[in-house]
């Protein structure tokens, strides 16, 4: 009976030391464990503590957010009404007012795209559907017909087009650039030979170029009175750019992947495409989540190469805001608020690939 | 599935002339071997002697360049179809278990019946855990093979297979990656299986399971069969020397003979 009490009295868990003696040891391990480290430790608090402050006063506390023209600006601060006076034109552009609603939606449909991802109880053919109907729900609300006022893709800019290429990129690039993985490890030769040659032309052409081929060859090609949207057009070389790298990231993870699997899948009368949706690229997909995830991070400040063939994008704006007469004083403010947008999207787009990694380890273990 | 009429109407696996290159390598010279329905045959012999390759043909996992291979009564060439088809009931079993690793135990043996037979979900399950049950995994039924040791996850992926309701079983070395003490619950399970009437053709270096299970032992060797006898003749009685010294070798080191 004590021998049962005592084996019942080990506590479950290691024992924990109260939370100041954790500190001490933590610090003098990870802060201060030699003399050399602790002066190290001590400049760089030094540091932060001189330009911590200052830079906070500059942008924030010392900062104009609010007034009408340049003229209210406190010259001490950061000045941020470029930002807030034009915040319409970062937006929507050069959009019809009237129409803006139309912006909205499909910006906020964009955004919901990626928090329902973070759903895990969300039937995936729900999801699959929402996001390949996003695209063309997004275009269509853009640029009208079917019931809206048609609106001239002249008048994008800004923020939607972002949004609208990084968005409909990744979702057009993904599913093709698995196909051109597929492709190159095919056993047909035909369509292996075409698959390796586009992906190793593609990944040998700068993406300018080839924004520059969009703008200018593909009309050639296109009968004379075929408008073939420019924003379509630099869609298309950002889609074929994307899924010709995550193609070859994709071949790695296929070619990583025990041959055991696939001769399972063989062996059980799976055929090529069951075999590849069912058994190999779920497998595929997960191993490669991170990098495809920094691929689409590429995608989307990709997005801002398209200012070069004349499509404003929120980078363009804020270009032609610090040049406007009023701001040009302001560049700083108008590009750190630019470095702010991007990284915030890609930050959460990397936290999203993180939270992926994570939810694998579980269901793993 | 209808069987033409043959010679030997009850044949599940005629293999005639075989022979297979890899590279200028002839791996398998002049097989031939008939297995009729209910049959335990056994395939064992030195490494390297092209025993798996022979075993791999039989659902064309590996294609064979000359020779037929005849499966439930129809000759696998490239026709993709009809290979599909056949294997479907020709369940197998790897040394490497080949699960697969995302699905968990339960979905592992459903997705094939759901995917490929058209079994409708709620049988498949049913069917699934009732095999699950037979091999003595049904209470891992929701865990991912990762959490399992080899001997359960090859256990699991017997099931696997004969969720498919094979008429064929081929087994690939089941045991040759398993830990000593995972052996016996995998041979177990296959001896239960054969007692049940179910063909098999099984390569494997296990002589205790072959002298209790099989009707006829083929040994092979440098990619020929040197000599096939039920397993009272082969072990006591083997004619040629490359058995002798092979079952010599096997014995002396007396790793897996009884």
């Amino acid at each position: 009976m004590t021998a049962m009490n005592q084996v019942l009295a080990v506590p479950l868990t290691p024992p924990r030391l109260p939370w100041v003696q954790r500190a001490v040891a933590w610090s003098r391990s990870q802060l201060f464990p030699s003399v050399g480290h602790s002066l190290l430790t001590l400049s760089v608090i030094a540091l932060l503590c001189w330009c911590v402050p200052a830079a906070l006063n500059w942008l924030v506390f010392d900062a104009t957010f609010v007034g009408d023209s340049a003229k209210d600006c406190n010259p001490a601060g950061a000045c941020w009404l470029p930002i807030t006076q034009r915040w319409n034109l970062f937006v929507y552009g050069f959009y019809p007012q009237a129409e803006q609603w139309r912006v909205t939606v499909s910006l906020v449909l964009a955004g919901s795209a990626f928090v329902l991802l973070f759903f895990k109880r969300l039937d995936r053919r729900l999801l699959l559907a929402y996001l390949a109907l996003l695209p063309i729900v997004m275009w269509w609300l853009l640029k009208g017909g079917a019931g809206l006022p048609e609106v001239s893709s002249t008048k994008f800019a800004g923020m939607l087009v972002t949004v609208f290429l990084g968005t409909a990129g990744m979702i057009f690039a993904l599913p093709l650039g698995i196909l051109l993985a597929l492709g190159r490890r095919s056993k047909l030769p035909v369509i292996r030979m075409l698959c390796v040659l586009y992906i190793e032309l593609v990944r040998s052409v700068p993406v300018i170029s080839l924004l520059f081929m969009a703008s200018l060859m593909i009309q050639l090609f296109l009968p004379p009175d075929s408008a073939f949207d420019i924003l379509l057009r630099v869609q298309l070389v950002l889609i074929l750019f994307t899924a010709a790298y995550m193609a070859e990231t994709l071949r790695g993870g296929l070619q990583n992947l025990p041959k055991g699997q696939y001769e399972a899948a063989m062996a059980l009368g799976f055929g090529y495409w069951k075999t590849m949706g069912q058994i190999i690229l779920p497998q595929v997909l997960k191993q490669s989540i991170a990098p495809l995830l920094t691929q689409f991070i590429g995608l989307f400040k990709e997005t801002t190469l398209v200012m070069i063939v004349g499509v404003l994008d929120i980078v363009g704006i804020a270009m032609s805001t610090a040049v406007a007469p009023e701001w040009v004083e302001y560049g700083h403010e108008i590009y750190i608020f630019l470095a702010i947008y991007f990284f915030v999207i890609c930050f959460a787009l990397s936290r999203y690939a993180r939270h992926l990694e994570q939810r694998m380890e579980q269901s793993r273990s | 599935m209808i069987i033409k009429p043959k010679a030997d109407a009850d044949l599940m696996v005629r293999i005639e002339q075989l022979n297979k290159w890899f590279g200028n390598a002839h791996v398998l010279k002049n097989i031939s071997l008939n297995v009729k329905a209910g049959e335990k045959v056994v395939i064992c012999g030195p490494s390297g002697s092209g025993k798996s390759t022979l075993i791999r043909c039989i659902n064309q996992l590996e294609q064979h360049q000359q020779g037929v291979v005849e499966v439930l009564g129809e000759e696998l060439n490239g026709n993709l179809k009809g290979l599909e088809r056949i294997r479907r009931q020709v369940g197998m079993c790897f040394q490497h278990f080949n699960l697969f690793p995302h699905l968990t135990v339960l979905k592992n043996c459903t997705l094939p019946q759901t995917s490929n037979l058209g079994v409708p979900e709620a049988e498949a399950i049913e069917r699934a855990l009732g095999l699950l049950d037979k091999v003595k995994m049904r209470d891992h039924a929701n865990k991912f093979p990762s959490q399992l040791s080899g001997g359960q996850q090859q256990r699991i992926a017997i099931a696997r297979a004969l969720c498919m309701q094979p008429k064929v079983m081929l087994f690939d070395e089941p045991t040759s990656a398993l830990d000593p003490e995972m052996i016996a619950e995998v041979l177990e399970v296959m001896t239960s299986l054969a007692q049940e009437g179910m063909t098999m053709i099984c390569v494997t270096h296990e002589m205790g399971f072959a002298r209790k299970v099989a009707d006829r032992i083929v040994f092979m060797d440098q990619g020929e069969i040197v000599e096939e006898a039920p397993p009272e003749r082969f072990f006591s009685a083997p004619e040629s020397p490359r058995t002798q010294r092979f079952l010599s070798q096997i014995i002396n080191h007396g790793v897996h003979a009884q």
